[in-house]
């Protein structure tokens, strides 16, 4: 299977990681993504004004990129860019007037039609892979390890943009499963990092970090999987003063390259205080895996 | 009988059309309030900011620091039983004191370190929330 991809910025400098395991192990399900060959920033957060459509530009020219490439899907990783493509997407489909504007703008770009299904990684594992598929190729099972789902804001907030029902946190608990480790049951699961705060109001990330790790920890996790670069950056730069609430944070896309035996790209974790890949190493879990040294 | 001040219709007319959102529909039955993740670190509650924007009080709500706390996480929005979205409402907020070109971060003040640290999507979405 092929697929269009769009990895976004941030994947292809601060959060390399999370791009390379997610291709990586990808491929070894034997579906390929393949990336747009000219794709520019999403512009990160969704335009909330409604008399502010020069932010949809930036989405919908993407959207045209995936048209070009022939696919009729546009499968994300990155939650800030699944978020703000997926509300354009829908955005410009309920509102032709607003496509038709945007469409007479672009000059060099054929129309978009309006027919691209953004997804999210986690969707494609769950509807186009499936969770027997990915139990049946795990190499490496992650036995023993208790983790925390994280999703976040952006892939559940808001519900026509959600990849699952508000009522219905599965996938990821889903694919914990599949891996061989087990899930624990954490409230958090949706909460705010504080997102973008961490540039104005540092303070707010703090408190939203302590409070979700104290979470995690009071539901036995050992560490905690996310999507999203910014929630990983949030909750692993935050927790030096934090002392016994101290977790590794690891992308879901690494635990599952890790569980089908291809390099998980662990070396960004090294970074955080509790070190994601000698944590994993303790619990004997990298032996198998020898791409990953 | 007591003439309507037009400032007042004029600001909340401006928060209707930026947000497109009826904020007249609110009950103040303070779920927003209970929702937000970042209420401790504001002045006052999203209850209040939008009881003070369904009475047109434009400069109490301007210069509530709710609105620049918001971290538009939209567990306001996806719990409101009024169906409004309470994120686009503080959104019209902050553009009504941007598109004055008053910034709430300037770029330029920040450190290496911060910089050096975040990721893009960090800086960008900062930046497209809380400049002109």
């Amino acid at each position: 299977m092929k697929l269009s991809y769009l990895p976004g910025c941030t994947l292809k400098t601060k959060a390399q990681d999370l791009d390379l395991s997610t291709v990586a192990a990808m491929e070894a399900l034997d579906v390929e993504l393949e990336e747009l060959p000219r794709w520019n920033c999403c512009g990160t957060v969704f335009s909330f004004a409604d008399d502010d459509l020069m932010h949809q530009i930036a989405p919908v020219r993407n959207l045209i990129r995936a048209q070009e490439q022939g696919g009729d899907k546009l499968v994300t990783v990155c939650s800030f860019c699944f978020n703000t493509l997926k509300r354009a997407s829908l955005l410009v489909k309920e509102n032709s007037d607003k496509l038709d504007t945007l469409n007479t703008f672009m000059d060099e770009e054929e129309d978009y039609t309006g027919n691209i299904n953004v997804v999210h990684l986690l969707e494609v594992l769950r509807d186009e892979v499936g969770w027997d598929q990915i139990e049946g190729k795990v190499q490496n099972p992650l036995k023993d390890l208790k983790v925390a789902a994280y999703y976040g804001c952006t892939l559940h907030r808001p519900k026509e943009a959600a990849i699952e029902p508000p009522n219905k946190l599965e996938a990821l608990n889903d694919l914990i499963t599949a891996l061989g480790a087990t899930p624990v049951d954490f409230p958090d699961m949706t909460t705010c990092c504080g997102s973008y705060q961490a540039v104005a109001n540092p303070e707010i990330v703090i408190n939203r970090t302590r409070e979700i790790l104290s979470s995690a920890k009071e539901s036995g996790a050992e560490m905690i999987a996310v999507s999203c670069p910014l929630c990983e950056c949030n909750l692993r730069e935050n927790q030096k003063e934090l002392g016994e609430l101290r977790m590794p944070i690891i992308y879901f896309t690494q635990l599952l390259a890790l569980a089908l035996g291809v390099d998980p790209h662990l070396h960004q974790c090294e970074k955080n205080p509790a070190d994601a890949r000698s944590f994993l190493e303790s619990k004997g879990l990298l032996a198998a895996c020898t791409a990953a040294e | 009988m007591k003439k309507i001040n037009p400032k007042k219709t004029d600001f909340i007319r401006k928060v209707k059309e930026i947000s497109g959102q009826n904020i007249g529909l609110c009950y103040q039955c303070g779920t927003c309030s209970g929702a937000c993740p970042n209420f401790a670190e504001s002045d006052i509650l999203p209850r209040q900011l939008m009881r003070r924007a369904q009475l047109g009080m434009e400069q109490d709500v301007l210069q509530s620091k709710l609105p620049w706390v918001c971290a538009s996480c939209l567990s306001c929005t996806a719990l409101c039983p009024r169906g409004i979205d309470i994120a686009k409402v503080m959104e019209a907020v902050r553009l009504l004191s941007l598109r004055e070109n008053i910034d709430y971060v300037n770029p330029r003040e920040l450190s290496e370190e911060t910089i050096a640290k975040l990721p893009q999507i960090a800086l960008i979405s900062s930046f497209r929330k809380h400049t002109a």
